[in-house]
């Protein structure tokens, strides 16, 4: 219930917000973003065939440590973690199965971005959401305000880092495609704009109706720059039921409303300073204009 | 001004037991301290990718900071309120606060997987990020809370020119206090708001800030009571419980404005439906509300506790574990992600860092003029 819940924060923050809320709640991230040119990956989980092709490109790229199987034979993590930054799993039950594609989904509005104290997250004008490790102080705020649960960190090593996609920024910058989507053999996995994303994955959906009339991460979390179309429901896929609120509009106000609390505050705390310090006021010990009321009072009261 | 040397010779320190057992508890906790520097976050907490919180944020950086909440509370009404029969304990709130800050900051130290960096908040801004705020309001109030100490340590000493500086800024430094502590109180609160799909419905909520500062100004209250508990059990100074039984007073009302609103907005939002359904979730939001809110506000409405010096300690125990329950279920029990408990080296730590303030009190009581006798002659030689 979004909206009653925006109604009552109105009300309420009208009341007694002057304390601890920001009483107009202006958001920076409210007027939409063009995103038409920005860079996006479509995933049709119908056409993926599990060969991971992606994963392995992804780790050459990176520079990231194979995780093995006991055999030793196929390269075989188990999730996205400090050594993964994409991975093909499998959902199976006992009518059907498909393959999913896991990396960071680039969102519009990140949350990292956004909670990060130091700055160590940028997103690019151009799409990805980049880290700078340099910057890092290992708070793990990014970890807990990923919506989709996507940054990692390597905590085997003694100074972790974080860990996550960078939607090959630098290759991107070359007029590259990122190495997972140049790696997919079957067309699963796409490269370009989001709008020409969108426009293709809408066609898909109209042309077929075993997808799921849905396009995620077309408006999920704000909207995100991986896209997803699939024959199954995406909760079973693994995705979260997000909602399309922008996460830092949400902080923002409130960060915003910072500045008006301290004005609230050292007005307030100043105002009634004066006011409880008249001369002759009880508790005074009369030494006015030399900071005398700082003392302990004259009379012990039980 | 002298240096009360007799006096202090006279303090015993309460080596019992108890207090070796807190140094024992200390020593420990610092030692798997060390020992998580240098192997790391992965040899010795159960913190996992999908668990980047544990113990250590939830119960030592935000409990701990929304318990010291009385040092800000009490200097205002001593200070800008002008009740200055509350100055007896303006002291020990003060010091506990300090304590409780260089606590957090310790804590947070020990948690960040790149400690030798805090100092990047200095100088990597981010204004979007609450954590940000807050580690700037932290780095500040800690050393406005020194300040705001400071006098009583020149007083031991004797030194009087720092003790007048000190003195002529004492009312900006108030000022400074109160609001740094009303932001970053409240920006606690919103560091969560960013999570409303991963904390529980029945504890999330956008009204964290306000949530997060009331809480804490009764908490903080509340935190008073258990020193002036814990000076006149150890020390045997005297219980203050009329002056604190006049202080607790407050409580009811600012938990009272606290429940009347989350009670407001579950119905409002129509989370109450989880009430309904039951569950861990249910019962551990009926133990909060009644437990932590409820029940201190019975407490200190009613004179007769309020006067009974078991009343009135059991009541602040009430309303200081309501906090750390308020916020150990939203930064913890109820937020998504794998199951964790803490290990025994998360809860070391965090014991050893309790002992360690513990110590810290005890030895600022020993040395230090906490508790000043305000007679004539006293006031006369400030």
């Amino acid at each position: 219930m979004p909206i009653s819940r925006r109604d009552f924060i109105k009300v309420a923050g009208a009341g007694l917000g002057a304390l601890a809320l920001p009483a107009s709640p202006v958001s920076a991230n409210s007027i939409e973003k063009n995103t038409d040119e920005t860079a996006s990956m479509l995933y049709d989980s119908t056409i993926c065939v599990g060969c991971r092709a992606c994963q392995v490109a992804c780790k050459r790229r990176a520079g990231l440590e194979h995780q093995v199987d006991p055999s030793g034979l196929y390269e075989m993590p188990h999730d996205l973690d400090s050594r993964t930054w994409t991975i093909i799993k499998l959902y199976k039950d006992q009518e059907t199965d498909s393959f999913v594609k896991n990396q960071c989904m680039h969102c519009v509005h990140p949350a990292c971005v956004s909670v990060c104290p130091v700055g160590a997250l940028e997103k690019l004008e151009s799409g990805p959401v980049i880290y700078h490790s340099e910057r890092c102080i290992g708070c793990r705020y990014c970890m807990a305000a990923c919506p989709f649960s996507v940054p990692k960190t390597e905590w085997e090593k003694p100074l972790p880092f974080i860990q996550k996609c960078d939607f090959c920024a630098d290759r991107q910058e070359n007029g590259e495609q990122p190495k997972c989507s140049e790696a997919c053999p079957t067309g699963a996995l796409i490269y370009g704009t989001r709008k020409a994303m969108l426009d293709i994955a809408r066609t898909r959906l109209v042309g077929e109706d075993s997808y799921v009339q849905h396009i995620y991460g077309e408006k999920e979390a704000g909207g995100t720059s991986m896209l997803y179309i699939s024959d199954l429901d995406f909760t079973k896929l693994g995705f979260p039921e997000q909602s399309d609120v922008s996460l830092p509009d949400i902080t923002w106000p409130y960060m915003q409303g910072t500045l008006g609390v301290i004005g609230v505050m050292v007005t307030l705390s100043t105002a009634i300073y004066l006011r409880t310090h008249r001369k002759g006021q009880n508790g005074n010990n009369g030494n006015n204009g030399n900071n005398g009321d700082n003392q302990p009072p004259k009379g012990k009261e039980a | 001004m002298a240096v009360r040397l007799g006096e202090i010779r006279l303090r015993r320190y309460p080596l019992g037991p108890g207090m070796i057992l807190v140094w024992i508890l200390g020593a420990l906790g610092m030692g798997v301290a060390v020992y998580r520097w240098i192997f790391g976050l992965g040899a010795t907490t159960n913190l996992s990718d999908g668990r980047p919180w544990g113990l250590w944020i939830s119960f030592d950086m935000m409990s701990g900071i929304g318990l010291a909440a009385g040092a800000f509370t009490m200097a205002a009404i001593v200070y800008i309120f002008n009740l200055k029969k509350f100055y007896p304990i303006v002291r020990p709130t003060i010091l506990t606060g300090f304590i409780s800050y260089t606590l957090a900051a310790l804590t947070l130290l020990v948690d960040l997987s790149q400690p030798q960096r805090i100092w990047h908040l200095i100088i990597y801004w981010n204004v979007h990020s609450p954590l940000f705020e807050i580690g700037w309001c932290v780095m500040l109030y800690t050393t406005v809370l020194a300040l705001e100490f400071s006098p009583v340590v020149f007083e031991a000493l004797g030194w009087k020119v720092p003790l007048k500086i000190i003195r002529a800024i004492t009312i900006p430094l108030i000022i400074a206090g109160v609001t740094l502590s009303t932001m970053h109180q409240s920006t606690l609160g919103t560091m969560l708001t960013i999570l409303p799909d991963k904390i529980h419905p029945l504890f999330y909520s956008r009204l964290f800030p306000l949530y997060f500062y009331l809480t804490a100004i009764a908490a903080g209250l509340a935190m008073t009571v258990f020193e002036s508990f814990h000076s006149s059990r150890t020390y045997g100074y005297p219980f203050e419980i009329k002056m604190l039984s006049r202080l607790v007073k407050a409580i009811p009302w600012v938990l009272g404005i606290y429940f009347v609103i989350r009670t407001a907005e579950l119905f409002i939002t129509g989370n109450y439906r989880y009430l309904l359904e039951g569950g861990a979730p249910a019962v551990m939001y009926i133990i909060e509300m009644v437990g932590g809110v409820l029940v201190p506000i019975l407490y200190f409405s009613d004179s007769h506790t309020r006067n009974d010096v078991h009343g009135i300690t059991w009541g602040a125990f009430f309303t200081m574990g309501g906090l750390i329950l308020n916020r150990v279920n939203a930064a913890l029990i109820f937020m998504d992600g794998s199951f964790y408990l803490p290990s025994w080296q998360e809860l070391a730590v965090t014991v050893g860092l309790t002992c360690l303030g513990l110590i810290m009190f005890d030895a600022a009581v020993r040395f230090l003029p906490m508790f000043p006798e305000p007679t004539p002659k006293a006031v006369k030689r400030l």
